[in-house]
């Protein structure tokens, strides 16, 4: 096992080898990773020569990625990146797991892409024990893509720009469905700046704590017109709109469905009545219908399953009744015979392949936005730890006994030369934002990365710092990678 | 995903069986409806076969053998309820009960006893014979380490280390009757290892480890299993996809599981999965 | 490996180096390259594991105890996690778990036959003196009790015997052990086993050479391993540990093992109540062991061989690592052994006091750095041993055989002893003869005549009862001396010849205190692993224990046999099995029913 974090992290102490890479180049390892594996002779030949295309462009295009040139960029060394990319070539089955270090970046994509290239190029994709694997955060995100929560996608990941896809939902919707995609997160809230957004409603999101360069975003939920915020709690979002509508809690108040990152479909079942005022989203929904003049009833959540299993052919097989009885089933399930799928894209293993060849694609290495300066030299990335969960909205509200994690990291050295030890209080500076925090050490961390985490905005409000620069392909920012400046604050005599 | 395993003729009980080969004569019991008690045994464990009141008789074997973890063979002849056998299952209970407190064991553990005709009191009086009697050990918010509970079956130490978490936080200290389940140097649970998963208390079997909420309101004198009812729900927390057994009581949660027979975790779970749920009553 | 969260007591800089030197060869299981680079993982820990036991030692050695500071330091750089290091190190009663009271712990024996030679009185007298003390288990030195062992801070342990108070103080004094005893048998030209004990300079290599040594290996390499497996079996040699299975067959399973790295391990862990015989070969004939060893390995085709040698014998483990080192030293160890063109080597591994680790399983994991716990069987070593690879693990004695056998032939060697029990055999005689000691004998010599060789008992002596096997076997009475001393003989009445002990009470002899010190040991020793033998030796004790206080026999005799019942039938291993035996048999003699 190998892992590759800016941070050793608890996972990199698993590992046999950690490469603490720069915040950032990880399309530079991945495009060194492909010319050694092409260089060395590790290639899997057939598999590339059935099943891809693009390979000559790939190989010309990561030919200057030499293992001293990737050494040079990514601060790993040549050896530590020769073995990983042998351990990786000549292993009979392997995997690539990833999470919010790949993709919150502004390269995001292109940084998935090119992990993509290694798995064509190896043949590890397509079999049981090998594939590309990114871990969800969250236990429905992959549910939500599922149901078309994406601006481009309709539920079942149909693409809103086909005519016949449309033409099927219309016809179970009876209403007309707009041809053109919507706005993802990062472009609502450009819109809201261009004046074009001007009411919202924002269902179980916490983007006044959660969004990068949260003074931003929060800027813009002020200017909005009509702000709604369907939430279990008050958050601060919550506080900011104009009407709140309080909601049961998916997991343990509601009837439904989730996705989980394998693609496993699940229910999730009420086993507790919400409290006060709080009713399912389901009837807030419903009601919110009425009110614009459609009457849909009180669907329960087998009946919107049943309509959804009508529309998206990948859902097909799942009846409520399976789910009840099969403990959950992996999508693709066209039909109700089809036992699910434990693993995708196992046609690239067909001769001749059915289907589209998986293409090669060419990513260049591109550095974080937010560039290091004199005054701004320090590389802050942010991330979780276990026992918390993002702005700490819901796990804020138990008593772990592990509980940390409001402290900013900083390596020994860097702690050394600004006169810091544990517990002093500094003021951290981005081009953003200042912010009060605690100084910790993690005598593990690289020269010049500092660490924290988000989960406690009301004692450290962390995404003031954060960049706002974000993937054009997936809208996701870029957390991982903002630039800051550490000071000291005085504490006055006697404090 | 496996290969078809062929399989493999015994005789239990005077009668013959067929089983998949590299089944457990537990297995093969439990196929055959035959009732075999175990504790230290868990289908989402390890088998460590310590407790041995699982064991049954095996011609040709000098000595009983631990169904729960001796694969078949082929023309074993297995008894379940010989002499040797039962005298074998009621000491193990009897000389558990003479040192152990039972009372919170799952209900099977009592009506096994009870089929036993199980006596711990001629062990000796309990006042004068040697007991794992000592105070509850509650060091947090979340669980309560409850020792003289404790029958030693292992289960908390696999599922803290290869079978589940690989956090080792805890391991078996001391030796003979002084073995106990211990942090280095017996530090407080918030200063180990724990990483507070709670999987050892999942797979406790006599109430050793419980939930502060279930050792509080015992203590108060609230707790009523009768009254609680059990759903079996999807976590919040991440895509991993764990699934949680909410125990309620009042229309409050006042304890989580997870099924062991779930493909996702087979049963453990996180932090934020076991202890995270009071969001849902706040 | 994850998650591991070392403690916060700093090490002192000695605890450091002594446990640094123990990993100095292979190094640390994390390595940092650079801020960019670190080697771990799981596979390098585990491959490291096997150290914690010497680092523990080195610990305990060094400054006297394992402390916290010490103990995380060892965890750091085994990254073994705490928890399990502290259960480990807990397992063994060598080793302290609070700062030293003294420089010095003596450790006297107050077992079966120490405490009818005045152990007990020993232990007063030299806390008289101001020694630390603490009472022990047998130390296997029975024949010259009361014995001692000595623990002492920054130097090595010493082992005294026959003590007393001037000799334990003088020995400490001087760093010196007891000198090696005198074989009764000396200069016999019938023993085999013994022959070079008390002749050859046990710390001389050349001397080994000079009276016949490595003339086996040499024949083995000749005959290679068919040949060395043929007349081992031909000679029907089997274990001496108790369980008597033929070598023969044990080492023709493991050479049959292919495609996995193997293992030879001597089980040197010879704690048996009133057994010392192989502590007698090892300190005597040391080069013997090793070169038994070395024929096991280049039989089973096992590149690695393991020496578990008891804690209490420091005598015994300096002389074989001694015997280790001279041997690498002249090329019949290491990469080429006696240009065979095979590999094979040694490590000694010293126990820290826990019977239960002469249990091979519980032995394997005690040299993997677990807890001395027996693993349950099967499988077996043959195919799932040390390290879960194939080992052939036999005792010194079965070794020390086989140098005969490959020399002579099996034929020469079946000829001895009876024909289902081929050879010679060592027993351990002590209590009350008048000459006791290690003898050598064939198979089928009779109870009577053991005791008489040993000069029988001294005059006003009336023979009560012998213990036969050690605390694992019987208690017989004064008709059984016709019994002659065979596996099969000794099968038909019930009672094993367990390690070789004869041990012979008379009528001054408080046998109802024997039967209670047999069940506090087991009580004591038991890992604590099953439940049977966890609670079941307690109970045991505690009956003994009422009984002696003048309770009713009648009253416990139903709880005696159940608990005798499923310590036998359920237990994991042979500890829990025979812990019920002893007892028994004193009560089938009448031993026990005077009390009531």
């Amino acid at each position: 096992m190998w892992v590759v974090d800016p941070r050793r992290s608890a996972s990199a102490r698993f590992a046999d080898m950690w490469l603490g890479l720069n915040v950032g180049t990880d399309i530079a390892l991945a495009n060194g990773v492909a010319r050694e594996i092409i260089s060395a002779g590790l290639v899997n030949t057939e598999f590339v020569e059935n099943a891809t295309e693009g390979y000559e462009d790939l190989a010309a295009h990561v030919e200057p990625w030499t293992l001293e040139r990737t050494a040079k960029v990514t601060g790993v060394p040549v050896e530590a990146i020769r073995d990983l990319a042998h351990g990786y070539a000549g292993a009979s089955t392997a995997q690539l797991m990833w999470t919010l270090g790949i993709t919150e970046h502004h390269t995001a994509v292109d940084n998935v892409l090119a992990l993509c290239n290694l798995a064509l190029l190896t043949g590890h994709v397509g079999r049981w024990g090998s594939g590309l694997v990114p871990l969800r955060g969250q236990n429905n995100v992959q549910g939500g893509g599922d149901m078309g929560a994406l601006p481009n996608k309709l539920p079942g990941f149909q693409d809103v720009a086909d005519d016949d896809v449309r033409a099927r939902f219309e016809g179970v919707w009876g209403a007309t469905i707009p041809p053109d995609p919507g706005w993802h997160l990062t472009q609502m809230f450009e819109a809201m700046g261009r004046g074009d957004l001007r009411a919202v409603w924002v269902i179980g999101e916490n983007p006044a704590d959660s969004e990068a360069d949260v003074n931003h975003a929060r800027k813009m939920l002020n200017r909005l017109d009509h702000l709604v915020v369907q939430d279990v709690f008050m958050t601060r979002t919550a506080e900011m709109a104009d009407v709140v509508l309080p909601a049961a809690l998916g997991w343990a108040e509601s009837d439904g469905t989730v996705t989980s990152s394998e693609r496993r479909v699940q229910r999730t079942r009420a086993a507790v009545t919400p409290p006060g005022e709080a009713r399912q989203e389901i009837d807030v929904i419903a009601d919110m219908a009425e009110r614009m003049g459609v009457d849909w009833g009180r669907p329960t959540a087998e009946d919107l399953w049943d309509e959804l299993r009508s529309v998206s052919p990948m859902h097909g097989g799942m009846s409520w009744q399976r789910l009840e009885d099969e403990a959950g089933i992996q999508w693709p399930c066209p039909d109700e015979d089809h036992p699910g799928t434990p693993f995708l894209h196992g046609r690239l293993w067909e001769r001749p392949v059915s289907g589209p060849r998986a293409p090669f694609s060419c990513v260049d290495d591109r550095p974080p936005v937010d560039l290091l300066t004199d005054e701004f030299p320090l590389r802050l990335t942010t991330g979780r730890v276990l026992d918390s969960y993002n702005t700490g909205v819901q796990s804020g509200k138990f008593n772990s006994p592990i509980r940390s994690g409001d402290a900013l990291e900083l390596s020994t050295d860097d702690a050394g030369s600004l006169g810091l030890v544990v517990g002093d209080r500094v003021m951290v500076s981005s081009r953003r934002g200042s912010i009060e925090m605690t100084v910790g050490v993690d005598p593990d961390l690289p020269v010049g990365l500092a660490f924290t985490t988000f989960h406690f905005p009301e004692i450290a409000d962390v995404n003031q710092l954060t960049s706002d620069a974000w993937d054009t392909s997936s809208g996701t920012s870029e957390f991982k990678a903002a630039a800051i400046r550490v000071e000291r604050v005085e504490v006055e005599a006697g404090a | 995903m496996g290969e078809p395993r062929s399989l493999v003729e015994l005789t239990i009980d005077g009668n013959v069986v067929l089983v998949p080969e590299g089944s457990t004569i537990l297995d093969a019991c439990r196929r055959e409806d035959i009732d075999t008690p175990t504790l230290c045994w868990a289908s989402n464990l390890t088998p460590v076969n310590v407790c041995r009141v699982c064991v049954v008789e095996v011609e040709g074997s000098r000595v009983l053998v631990p169904s729960c973890s001796r694969p078949v063979e082929p023309g074993m002849v297995v008894s379940t309820d010989s002499e040797r056998v039962r005298t074998s299952r009621k000491m193990v209970y009897e000389l558990l009960a003479s040192s152990v407190e039972m009372d919170r064991a799952d209900a099977s553990v009592h009506a096994w006893m009870e089929h036993y005709g199980v006596r711990p009191e001629r062990m000796g009086d309990r006042d004068e014979i040697a007991t794992v009697a000592q105070p509850p050990k509650v060091q947090d918010d979340l669980y309560v380490r409850d020792y003289e509970r404790c029958i030693l079956c292992y289960k908390c130490v696999e599922a803290c280390g290869d079978d589940a978490q690989h956090t080792y936080a805890i391991a078996t200290a001391g030796r003979g009757f002084d073995a106990h389940i211990s942090t280095e140097s017996d530090v407080a649970l918030p200063d180990s290892a724990c990483v507070y998963c709670g999987n050892c208390i999942g797979v406790c079997p006599t109430g050793a480890l419980a939930f502060r909420t279930e050792f509080d309101m015992r203590a108060e004198g609230t707790w009523d299993e009768d009254s609680q009812e059990v759903t079996t729900t999807v976590c919040a927390f991440c895509g991993v996809g764990c699934n949680l057994e909410l125990h309620v009581q009042d229309n409050s949660i006042v304890k989580v599981t997870s099924p062991a027979d779930h493909s996702v975790t087979s049963g453990h779970l996180c932090i934020k999965g076991r202890f995270g749920w009071q969001h849902a009553q706040s | 490996m994850p998650d591991l969260r070392f403690g916060t007591s700093p090490p002192t800089a000695a605890e450091m180096a002594a446990v640094e030197a123990v990993v100095a060869e292979v190094g640390p299981a994390t390595v940092t390259v650079g801020e960019r680079l670190v080697l771990g993982g799981r596979s390098r820990a585990v491959a490291r594991r096997n150290l914690l036991l010497p680092a523990l030692h080195a610990l305990q050695r060094t400054v006297g105890w394992i402390s916290p500071g010490g103990l995380d330091h060892v965890c750091r750089l085994l990254e073994v996690p705490p928890a399990e290091a502290y259960g480990v190190a807990t397992f063994y009663h060598l080793f302290n778990h609070s700062e030293p009271a003294a420089d010095s712990t003596v450790h006297v024996c107050d077992d079966i036959a120490c405490r009818g030679v005045g152990a007990l009185g020993l232990v007063e007298e030299l806390r008289g003196v101001g020694l630390h003390v603490r009472p022990s288990p047998c130390l296997g030195q029975c024949e010259r009790g009361p014995a001692a062992f000595v623990q002492r801070i920054g130097a090595a342990d010493l082992s005294v015997a026959a003590a007393a108070v001037a000799d334990i103080e003088a020995a400490i004094g001087s760093s010196t052990s007891s000198s090696s005893v005198v074989l009764p048998q000396a200069g016999l030209d019938s023993l085999r086993l013994l022959a070079r004990v008390g002749v050859v300079d046990p710390g001389s290599l050349d001397d080994y050479l000079a009276h016949g040594g490595y003339s086996a290996l040499e024949a083995a390499i000749e005959m290679g391993p068919v040949g060395v497996i043929r007349e081992l079996t031909a000679s029907g040699l089997s274990g001496r540990g108790g369980a008597a299975f033929p070598t023969g067959v044990k080492w023709q399973a493991v050479a049959d093992q292919v495609g996995r790295p193997k293992h030879v391990v001597c089980n040197a862990d010879e704690s048996e109540p009133g057994t010392f015989k192989d502590r007698t070969i090892m300190e005597g004939d040391p080069f013997a062991v090793v070169e038994a060893m070395t024929i096991a390995g280049l039989t089973v085709g096992a590149e690695q061989g393991w020496v578990y040698v008891r804690g209490e014998y420091p005598v015994a483990a300096a002389r074989l690592a001694g015997a280790i080192d001279a041997a690498r030293g002249a090329g019949l160890l290491g990469s080429d052994v006696a240009a065979s063109g095979h590999r094979f080597d040694i490590q000694l591994r010293r126990g820290a006091g826990a019977y239960i680790c002469g249990e091979e399983t519980a032995l394997f994991n005690s040299i993997e750095g677990y807890r001395g716990e027996p693993r349950n069987k099967p499988p077996f070593p043959t195919t799932h041993g040390l390290f879960g690879e194939p080992t052939a693990i036999n005792n010194v004695e079965t070794l020390v055989n086989v140098l005969s056998i490959v020399r002579d032939g099996g034929a020469a060697y079946a000829a001895l002893g009876t024909e289902r029990s081929p050879g010679t055999r060592l027993f351990c005689v002590s209590g009350r003869v008048v000459a006791p000691g290690t003898y050598e004998h064939e198979f089928g010599v009779t109870l009577g005549d053991v005791i008489g060789a040993a000069g029988g008992l001294a005059d006003g002596s009336d023979l009560k009862a012998v213990l036969l096997g050690g605390a694992a076997g019987s208690f017989v009475g004064p008709d059984w001396m016709d019994l002659p001393l065979t596996l099969e003989a000794t099968r038909e009445a019930g009672l094993s010849l367990g390690s070789g002990v004869v041990m012979v009470f008379d009528q001054t002899d408080d046998i109802v205190d024997t039967v209670r010190r047999i069940a506090e040991f087991f009580r004591d020793e038991s890992c604590g692993q099953c439940v049977p033998c966890r609670v079941g030796t307690v109970r045991q004790e505690e009956v003994l224990v009422r009984l002696r206080g003048g309770g009713s026999f009648h009253d416990e005799r139903d709880l005696l046999d159940d608990l005798g019942s499923v310590m036998r039938d359920a237990s994991i291993c042979g500890l829990g099995q025979t812990a019920s035996g002893a007892i028994r048999s004193a009560i089938d003699l009448g031993l026990l029913g005077g009390v009531s």
